[in-house]
């Protein structure tokens, strides 16, 4: 399943699972991250997955690359459980406040505003991965009307909950921080909780579906 | 009796509670944090005879101004560090690191500023009176996540220290010494390079530039030419991995560096010279070279068997 393992550094494994970045290889590194996860292997201090990559970092003080790498071509793999994945509904306002890219996007794709917005809320979209800034999410396929590539220089400052779009992705801000992605809409909900038992509300793998709220609704929600 | 504190009379450039970091989060975007400088955390608790995950706190450049309220405490800094120690009678004491002192009730700390390098530490005997997120005393400040509600220190607040009673006397003989190359492993994109731009990397000076904090550090020098292409899809990052984005200047990722990013790896920071290029201030002059996978191993054996070497020598 992993096509090729390199060294990254003296203390990471780079797994790489191909170049096709679409929902099968995603989940095969999603079960080979919540494996390892579970079995616990001594010396691995931390897994990053992403669309077609795991990363696994380890205590070069406890063991080292070539053990690491044995382990991991040695380990049996389950398949991918859908029953962990849930599906989660995020409200976002497309208010034009908060559309701050909206224009742009309006003349790339050839289309007004409520279609653009019919569009990315007419469907559920899969999370490939999580990161960032904590708990963003990447999420995907949104539909081929409304792709379009990243901003030519990217933002300082993304306000915290814009919702962006690029390529075949969309995403949230979960913070404010730089970033070159369309903003098209703001959402208000909490995604990154800061509870220590769960610390996200979106995780890779699951499904996410936007419903658009007004203005007055965004103003009242965490009321 | 009222706890052993200190007031933030001026909270410095970038203050926070650090610790050796915190594990297994990057998936949901937490990077690992914790000291940036391993070495000079280690050996300051060491001195003031603290658990090695203790919690400290780390400043850069400027560090606060701290008056201390209660019976007696006894505190150390490590780093290259300028500070005094203010008496209530107002006499002063010219502070010198890695020796510990003794606080009593109206004395301030004033920790002027680090010399010639980016990062020093307090620690206090007892630590601080405060609470771990995710098993780590570190505070990701861009996350807004760990002691001090995530946040910096700031002036006025104050920080309330572990109540212990006994004095401590140590002392340690150490230099931070400097090193002539900042050794590199081959990033998983190297090939993407032209060899010109390789020759460069590996034989001209980058200087640190202005845009640098705990999340990475920017490099100007002779613009790295990449030939294959800009972006990659964005993939998990890491300590010490630099990244060259199209404008050709180079970026090394620091302990609160982003989790997940697109731009190639040309190579990779060795874990044994990860403190010493951390600790480069704006202005300095680095130069990289590259070894192999088994060199970086050994180097780093060499390096944590120094630190062992060091700490054994505290008196």
């Amino acid at each position: 399943m992993i096509k090729n393992i390199y060294n990254l550094g003296d203390a990471a494994l780079y797994c790489d699972f191909g170049e096709r970045v679409d929902k099968d290889t995603n989940l095969k590194v999603i079960n080979y991250f919540n494996d390892i996860r579970e079995k616990k292997i001594t010396g691995i201090k931390n897994i990053a997955p992403s669309y077609n990559k795991l990363i696994i970092y380890f205590d070069l003080e406890l063991t080292n690359y070539k053990k690491i790498k044995d382990t991991v071509e040695n380990l049996d793999i389950s398949t991918f459980d859908e029953t962990k994945t849930k599906l989660v509904m995020i409200p976002v306002c497309f208010d034009d406040e908060f559309a701050l890219d909206l224009e742009r996007v309006e003349k790339r794709v050839g289309l007004g505003k409520k279609e653009i917005v019919n569009q990315l809320i007419s469907q559920k979209y899969f999370c490939y991965m999580t990161g960032f800034i904590a708990g963003m999410p990447f999420l995907g396929d949104i539909k081929e009307k409304i792709r379009l590539d990243r901003l030519e220089t990217p933002r300082v400052k993304v306000p915290k909950g814009s919702v962006g779009i690029t390529e075949q992705f969309c995403n949230i801000y979960t913070f404010e921080s730089p970033g070159g992605w369309n903003i098209i809409g703001n959402s208000p909900k909490k995604i990154f909780t800061k509870d220590q038992t769960k610390l996200t509300l979106i995780d890779p793998g699951d499904e996410v579906e936007f419903f658009e709220i007004s203005k007055k609704e965004y103003s009242k929600f965490n009321e | 009796m009222s706890k052993n504190s200190f007031k933030v009379l001026r909270p410095g450039i970038n203050t926070t509670f650090q610790d050796l970091g915190r594990d297994n989060l990057y998936h949901v975007g937490l990077p690992f944090s914790g000291a940036i400088d391993k070495r000079n955390f280690l050996i300051a608790n060491s001195l003031i005879t603290n658990k090695d995950d203790d919690a400290v706190l780390e400043f850069a450049y400027q560090g606060p101004l701290l008056e201390f309220s209660g019976s007696q405490t006894s505190i150390v800094i490590t780093g290259n560090v300028n500070f005094k120690i203010i008496k209530k009678d107002t006499s002063e004491i010219k502070g010198e690191c890695y020796r510990t002192y003794n606080l009593n009730n109206k004395d301030c700390l004033d920790i002027i500023s680090t010399e010639k390098s980016v990062y020093g530490y307090l620690s206090v005997k007892g630590g601080f009176q405060i609470n771990k997120f995710c098993n780590s005393y570190s505070t990701t400040v861009r996350a807004e996540v760990g002691p001090n509600d995530g946040k910096k220190i700031e002036i006025g607040q104050t920080i309330i220290l572990n109540t212990v009673n006994s004095a401590i006397e140590k002392s340690l003989e150490y230099l931070n010494s400097k090193i002539e190359f900042i050794r590199v492993i081959k990033g998983t994109n190297f090939d993407y390079f032209s060899e010109d731009s390789i020759k460069d990397f590996t034989s001209k000076d980058f200087i640190v530039s202005k845009l640098t904090d705990r999340m990475g550090m920017r490099l100007s020098g002779p613009k790295i030419k990449n030939l294959k292409k800009t972006n990659i899809k964005s993939e998990g990052l890491g300590k010490g991995v630099i990244q060259v984005p199209a404008d050709g200047d180079p970026i090394v990722m620091l302990s609160d560096h982003g989790t997940i990013g697109g731009y190639p790896k040309i190579a990779v920071v060795i874990s044994a010279d990860y403190d010493k290029l951390a600790q480069c201030p704006p202005g300095e002059k680095i130069k990289f070279k590259i070894v192999n996978l088994t060199e970086a191993e050994n180097l780093y054996k060499i390096y944590t068997m120094e630190t062992k070497n060091i700490i054994n020598k505290i008196r």
